[in-house]
């Protein structure tokens, strides 16, 4: 029984991982913010599975502020944020899909490796964070390749996804650190959306390659 | 008298297949054209449809050689033996020794390698483009459904499909990340070699981006009922796939009794019919995809079988 427990909360982490890849493959904007909302309701069914296989009732707090906050709060205002731009209809330009997504690969392989002399712990806290570790780095390589700043904060925040599913999957991790963290990243998706809004209104787009010109180490910045 | 049974039960398995391979087809017609608001043709038409042509004339092209005659006949005969292998009702049949994951690739490989061929044996430019297509969706599936095999080898331990079945059946694996990325990378390359909507329009001979269709455009009379009853095999064989190696409870263990056996063929069609119906709701809710796309779609399925590879390492070490 206790090694069915084990692998729900198994394939819920995989899940997570099979909707880092879903991003990093969708180029709509709004099809982009509804796989992150899919994300984090994954891990909030991860987390609250955590709470009842660890026995540890704080972590449904966890997973409440998961759920509320990243699975509807943060899609509903990325929403809106997008349709006051007008770039809903917009396909964004991913910098080669397939290169990225071997690359993604190699990241995953990247994490495992990492993972494997992890010892003296069960394969499945090694499973665990080697998925997690993978869901961060896949979240680093979405803020890369995107040239949106809206899907960049959505990498951003899918990367934080990476954080909580890795803090939860060790045992014990403080509820204070959780808010912490949760508000922190509220915060910066705050941060962020005013940081697209004046980039918008300064330059009439939300891509940051716009910013390049204003680098101080280039010949040709007028 | 052991042998007699055993070759009955076996030739059972053989004709099960072929006798409802037209009537799956059938029911996912029907479900679609209700999902679209049609009634749909009579769940038994694709039997009359082959009916029909193998009682009319077949009309070959003038330049057509050897190898557009005999085609139908080997895609058949090599689809049915790969339908055949897979276990459906029952695990330990006679053959079970053959029926290896890997032959079955390797049949299913021949087949089409027959089809395209024939595709391109007329000399029209259709069929050509028909048979470039395919090789290069079987290009990039291939790949994917080889490192499938591996991930249910190295969680079963062999290739064989009936252990593998008759492990599975037990429950002793458990929920598997590995097998749930591997049965989410099969869906994928079902859809892809079944010649299913997000990759090609099995309802039309209409459209520029299809792949099937084209290659079988110049065919006509039995020919073309042998080409149409070995889509459908096909069609049978991946749905028997899909039940064998990730929702075998039901399958009869070696050396059932007739209970078994029943109990294995009603869950059997029972598994089929759900999925004949899910396939359909699948391909209505998605839009036909560029060709450019194809190796977007087909990749992702590599990669997740390659995760699932990769996992496998994780959790059971170098």
């Amino acid at each position: 029984m206790s090694k069915l427990l084990f692998d729900v909360a198994h394939l819920l982490a995989g899940s997570m991982l099979v909707l880092s890849f879903a991003l990093l493959y969708q180029d709509r904007i709004t099809a982009v913010i509804n796989v992150f909302a899919l994300q984090a309701i994954t891990l909030s069914l991860s987390v609250a599975w955590q709470a009842l296989v660890q026995d540890a009732p704080h972590l449904i707090v966890t997973a409440a502020i998961a759920l509320v906050v990243k699975g509807f709060v943060v899609p509903y205002f990325l929403q809106r944020i997008v349709r006051a731009l007008n770039i809903h209809r917009q396909i964004e330009q991913v910098i080669g899909s397939g290169s990225t997504m071997l690359t993604g690969l190699g990241l995953v392989a990247l994490s495992i490796l990492l993972v494997q002399p992890v010892g003296e712990v069960s394969i499945y806290v090694r499973e665990d964070l080697a998925f997690a570790l993978a869901v961060i780095l896949l979240g680093l390589l979405m803020m890369i390749t995107r040239r949106n700043a809206v899907t960049q904060v959505v990498g951003f925040m899918s990367l934080e996804n990476g954080l909580v599913l890795a803090a939860t999957g060790a045992k014990g991790m403080p509820l204070v650190v959780e808010v912490s963290v949760a508000f922190s990243v509220l915060i910066a998706f705050i941060v962020f959306g005013v940081f697209v809004f004046r980039m918008r209104e300064r330059f009439d787009t939300v891509d940051v390659s716009a910013l390049d010109r204003f680098r101080g180490d280039r010949k040709d910045a007028p | 008298m052991a042998l007699i049974v055993d070759l009955f039960l076996q030739a059972m398995q053989m004709v099960l297949v072929v006798a409802i391979a037209p009537a799956v087809l059938g029911i996912t017609r029907k479900v679609k054209a209700r999902l679209l608001r049609r009634i749909g043709p009579p769940l038994l038409q694709p039997y009359l449809d082959l009916w029909k042509l193998m009682h009319k004339e077949a009309v070959l092209a003038h330049n057509a050689s050897w190898v557009y005659r005999t085609a139908p006949y080997t895609i058949f005969a090599a689809t049915w033996v790969a339908a055949a292998l897979v276990p459906s009702y029952a695990t330990g049949l006679l053959f079970s020794w053959s029926a290896d994951l890997i032959a079955i690739v390797a049949l299913l490989g021949t087949a089409r390698f027959a089809l395209a061929l024939a595709g391109m044996d007329v000399g029209t430019a259709f069929g050509g483009i028909g048979s470039s297509r395919e090789m290069m969706i079987a290009s990039l599936a291939e790949p994917a459904m080889i490192l499938i095999v591996f991930t249910v080898a190295l969680v079963a331990g062999t290739t064989q499909l009936s252990a593998v079945a008759t492990l599975f059946s037990t429950g002793s694996v458990g929920l598997r990340v590995s097998l749930g990325l591997g049965l989410f990378a099969f869906l994928f390359v079902a859809v892809a070699e079944n010649a299913r909507i997000p990759i090609d329009n099995p309802a039309t001979h209409l459209e520029l981006t299809m792949v099937h269709e084209a290659m079988v455009l110049e065919y006509s009379g039995r020919h073309l009922a042998m080409i149409e009853a070995a889509s459908a095999l096909k069609l049978v064989l991946y749905f028997s796939l899909i039940v064998c190696l990730f929702v075998p409870p039901g399958i009869a263990g070696p050396g059932a009794g007739l209970p078994e056996y029943a109990l294995g063929i009603v869950s059997y069609l029972a598994k089929l019919l759900v999925l004949a119906v899910l396939l359909p709701i699948g391909e209505t809710s998605v839009a036909k995809m560029r060709v450019f796309r194809y190796p977007l779609f087909v990749g992702s399925a590599f990669a997740a079988a390659a995760l699932a590879v990769f996992l496998l390492f994780v959790s059971k070490g170098f």
